[in-house]
């Protein structure tokens, strides 16, 4: 059968010109709707959200089991190596400095969970695991599994390990999509935490690839600033809560002006590893009412 | 009706293994582009009406999930498609050199474009980084992972190529 007749069969036979025109205008009209108007609540997110959600949230179980007991298999072999070698070495001392490794692995992680928990404790949190990243190379946005259903909204902040994430930008029934602080396209109006000095924290792809996020315009005549020094989100940011740890300043210079500094800071958080977030149950604007 | 179907299945399954499994099989930051390669195909394969199909609906998925402004990538993807729709007649089924030349060649415009649009525009002017630390990376994978994808895409055209002709088949009989 020749592809000539199969073709004459289909139901719709728009000219593929028109048919290219029309889907055009759609794609032109969508981008001026949601340009001007707030289409979160369009019923197209909904649906896409139960239809892909679901797939995406399996695939990253699997892939977390699979890595889990991968790792596991990796330490077992460990495991068994160090035994072999420890078998060589007095018994007594062996049990001891296990325990002692233990203690102090436990103690790190407590240590750890009473401080993120002590620094924003006065903010209602839930946590959210990410099942999705971006699907391009060029921004760095992912999905977590958590929606409307969950109580979140748009502009949320995103919190992890301590530091800020960034900020929810979209939303469906069981999903939000957030919009990372490293993002190129993304702008956080920071302070810097010992002399209240503000700046305005730009995330950029190129700055990324070093582990570093950039800010700029900061305003320092006194000198006062200096490499190390906290960076926290600042009281003027109409998006973000105020005082949520952004990172560590790690490079000063003088702008050409004369008068504003720029530089780079090293996020608190670690990008790269993030599997789990907490989501701030309160936005800027609600408190500020 | 089955084309339809196992193309929608296609779509979902390229994106949900685009946004999770691959970006943990990433390689600096850097993940193939599998929408790329599933809207070229369709183009090239069925043609433009398909191609175009396919890139605006793999564009408004990614729009929806990832985009800041609806309707970009659809626009993007569209084109695309429809462009490699046009290689349709001279596309054969034995020859792997088209189909890698025509993902090749899609992916580069839609990282350039993209690149012009989202970034140029905002006045990121350091193309030489880019194109070394996104661009290319970007390219390599996609076309590895062409070379192990392309032929399920293939297989399951001619499968379900075949089962469209035995239905004719036994329509033209019992006609």
């Amino acid at each position: 059968m020749s592809p000539l007749v199969k073709r004459k069969k289909e139901k719709f036979s728009i000219p593929s010109k028109y048919l290219l025109l029309i889907l055009t205008c759609i794609c032109i009209a969508l981008m001026a709707f949601s340009f001007f108007t707030d289409y979160s609540s369009m019923p197209l997110n909904k649906v896409v959200g139960y239809v892909v959600v679901p797939f995406q949230k399996g695939v990253t179980n699997v892939g977390t089991w699979i890595s889990n007991r991968v790792e596991e298999l990796g330490e077992l072999k460990e495991v068994l190596k160090e035994n072999q070698e420890l078998k060589e070495q007095v018994a007594e001392l062996t049990i001891q400095n296990t325990q002692l490794q233990q203690d102090k692995y436990e103690l790190n992680n407590l240590r750890e969970l009473l401080e993120l928990d002590e620094q924003y404790s006065s903010y209602d949190k839930v946590g959210a695991r990410i099942i999705a990243r971006d699907s391009g190379n060029w921004f760095h946005t992912f999905t977590i599994d958590k929606g409307l259903n969950d109580g979140l909204t748009v502009d949320m902040n995103v919190i992890a390990g301590g530091g800020l994430v960034g900020r929810i930008t979209d939303i469906g029934d069981n999903w939000a999509k957030v919009n990372a602080i490293i993002n190129d396209d993304s702008n956080v109006s920071g302070m810097v935490l010992a002399s209240s000095d503000t700046m305005i924290v730009t995330g950029s792809l190129q700055l990324m690839a070093e582990g570093v996020i950039g800010y700029e315009q900061l305003n320092d005549t006194k000198d006062k600033v200096e490499l190390g020094d906290k960076v926290v989100t600042s009281n003027i940011s109409d998006k973000y809560l105020p005082g949520i740890l952004i990172g560590y300043i790690s490079k000063i210079e003088q702008d050409s002006n004369n008068i504003t500094k720029y530089g780079e800071i090293t996020p608190a958080v670690d990008f790269s590893h993030l599997e789990e977030v907490l989501v701030i149950l309160e936005t800027k604007q609600q408190i500020s009412k | 009706m089955k084309k339809i179907i196992s193309m929608i299945c296609m779509i979902l399954f390229g994106f949900v293994l685009q946004t999770t499994l691959f970006q943990k099989l990433s390689f600096g930051d850097i993940s193939p582009n599998l929408l790329i390669i599933v809207t070229a195909s369709y183009g090239f394969m069925y043609g433009e009406r398909h191609g175009m199909l396919v890139g605006f609906l793999c564009g408004l998925l990614m729009d929806v999930f990832n985009g800041s402004v609806l309707g970009f990538y659809a626009l993007l993807f569209l084109y695309i498609g429809a462009c490699n729709g046009l290689f349709h007649r001279v596309f054969y089924q034995d020859d792997l050199k088209l189909p890698l030349a025509l993902i090749t060649g899609s992916d580069i415009v839609y990282s350039l474009l993209c690149y012009i649009l989202l970034f140029l525009l905002r006045g990121r002017f350091a193309f030489g980084f880019y194109v070394k630390n996104v661009i290319f990376p970007e390219l390599v994978y996609t076309i590895f992972v062409t070379i192990f994808l392309y032929p399920i895409i293939l297989f399951i055209n001619n499968k379900l190529n075949n089962s469209e002709k035995r239905g004719d088949r036994k329509l033209a009989k019992k006609d």
